[in-house]
């Protein structure tokens, strides 16, 4: 099968890849921007698979909505409607179930399978194209389904990147589709990833985009994928990995493995602190708090003026932090433009849990703080103090407050929080 | 007004609320690790442990029920964007 030629842009048929197993999928090569985040210098693909058992035919995923004539002509060019048994959705996102509702509608003899976790999706995403909702089954890891003599069998991997995400094995293959897990937007017509051009930028910066703020769900899902006896990876996007595929398996491992923690240790937190100072004051606050949490043990602290720096190397660091403080001055009502560049850089990282604190001086109204406490509860972080705001230049007496306030800050993190007794609702403002 | 004590046990943190009052209303003005999402019962994100007091929140609705058992929840977890604390209670991020 290597040595026949592809170009399926042309040929509009399946492409069988291992027997009774075929790409039915379609090529979107003219695409620059996918769902308004990701960029693609030669489109994507949108991938769907037909698997042929002696009992029947199952589907798995479909394609984005205006690309259905492509998928029905290859899946017409292996299978008859009457003869699909299963459909599987891996993942619900509409560039895989775009295809669902006129499938269902030619194959309705056809029973639906998706994660336990994907049912108010698929409402929601389908409500508009019918009055009926369809009928499905839901299942979790090591749930099977019969073709006869082949099974497909479950992998509940949440998250990875939408809440209903699953994986679907072919046992007597040992092919994994594996929704958008391992893909990439990467259009190429030879199809395999040892007969694409290079495309390794790709499948990283898909990772980094679509996967990275998963990371936890990344290694849970690794952990049932790397026992299975794999021979091709099949994901939603992008080349089928037929050549290797342990290779991108590994290498998600790799990228989802926290770097800093070997490097500081199982023991040591991190705590940085982020500021913009205008006149200076907004700095000397940031440095008597960088000298307070400093004198907790355990606690390797930094501290940043984000003047001198970039956002992608601060995003980096961030993603590894216990702890994070920005210090803003308050400048026509607001904190200033490179604190909200930074905190709106922050969708690719996973920030939940971490402690956040702000601080900052200002002249006369001092909203900055407030706003970016707002903004890292947003961001689902802890904000287990009221930041410290200092009008002007902040006293002697000022300083050893923000000093206090590091220590306390970097305490808490360790699990030394000081007690405060019983509070009365009241006096909570 | 009745009053109840709902301490966080993440941060050790006891505070005398009215009966009737949200967790959502409290956790976060006291700095305690529930952290939330939608707010608003669909997400699951503020999902949350009752360590003590089981019987002390207001019973879950049918919406939260099937929110929790989508996301898999515990016997003693709860949505702290839903629950209303009616008696004593300890809580902590599940």
């Amino acid at each position: 099968m290597a040595d026949t030629p592809l170009n399926v842009s042309t040929w509009k048929e399946a492409v069988e890849f291992a027997p009774g197993v075929h790409w039915i999928g379609a090529l979107d090569p003219t695409l620059r921007t996918f769902d308004i985040i990701l960029r693609t210098a030669n489109g994507t693909t949108y991938n769907s698979y037909l698997v042929r058992g002696s009992e029947g035919v199952a589907i798995i995923d479909t394609v984005k909505e205006g690309f259905e004539d492509e998928f029905f002509h290859r899946l017409e060019s292996v299978a008859r409607y009457d003869e699909i048994k299963v459909i599987v959705l891996n993942h619900l996102e509409p560039d895989h179930s775009g295809a669902l509702p006129e499938l269902m509608r030619r194959a309705p003899q056809a029973r639906l399978y998706i994660s336990t976790r994907a049912t108010t999706m698929l409402k929601a995403l389908l409500r508009p194209n019918r009055e009926e909702p369809f009928e499905y089954t839901t299942v979790t890891t090591n749930d099977r389904v019969s073709l006869g003599d082949r099974h497909l069998r479950f992998l509940h991997t949440p998250f990875l990147h939408w809440p209903d995400t699953q994986c679907t094995y072919l046992e007597e293959q040992q092919v994994l589709f594996s929704g958008d897990v391992f893909g990439c937007h990467y259009c190429d017509s030879r199809l395999f990833n040892d007969r694409v051009g290079d495309f390794r930028f790709s499948f990283d910066y898909y990772y980094a985009h679509i996967m990275r703020p998963f990371k936890q769900w990344v290694m849970e899902a690794l952990a049932l994928i790397e026992p299975l006896k794999m021979k091709i990876v099949a994901p939603t996007h992008g080349p089928i990995l037929r050549e290797r595929p342990r290779r991108y398996v590994a290498h998600y491992r790799e990228l989802s493995t926290s770097s800093l923690s070997r490097e500081l240790g199982d023991t040591d937190k991190s705590l940085i602190i982020f500021y913009m100072s205008s006149y200076g004051n907004t700095a000397r606050m940031a440095e008597a708090i960088y000298s307070g949490a400093d004198t907790v043990e355990g606690v390797r602290v930094s501290l940043y003026d984000l003047e001198g720096g970039e956002i992608d190397p601060f995003v980096d660091l961030i993603e590894e932090a216990d702890a994070l403080l920005f210090g803003s001055p308050t400048i026509n009502g607001d904190a200033v433009k490179p604190v909200w560049d930074l905190l709106s850089s922050l969708a690719v990282v996973n920030l939940k849990g971490k402690i956040g604190a702000a601080f900052g001086s200002y002249g006369w109204s001092g909203e900055a703080v407030r706003m970016v406490e707002d903004r890292m509860r947003g961001l689902k972080m802890r904000v287990p103090r009221e930041g410290i705001r200092v009008k002007l230049i902040p006293t002697q007496e000022e300083l050893d407050e923000c000093t206090g306030f590091g220590r306390e800050i970097a305490n808490i993190l360790v699990g030394k929080e000081v007690q405060r007794g019983v509070i009365e609702f009241s006096d909570l403002t | 007004m009745a009053k109840a004590k709902i301490t966080f046990e993440d941060i050790h943190q006891t505070v005398n609320v009215p009966a009737g009052t949200r967790i959502i209303e409290i956790s976060e003005k006291i700095g305690a690790g529930v952290i939330y999402g939608c707010r608003e019962g669909d997400c699951g994100t503020c999902m949350m442990e009752v360590t003590e007091g089981w019987n002390n929140l207001t019973e879950p609705s049918v919406l939260e029920e099937k929110v929790l058992r989508e996301n898999m929840a515990g016997r003693h977890n709860r949505l702290a964007c839903q629950a209303q604390i009616l008696g004593d209670c300890k809580v902590k991020p599940a």
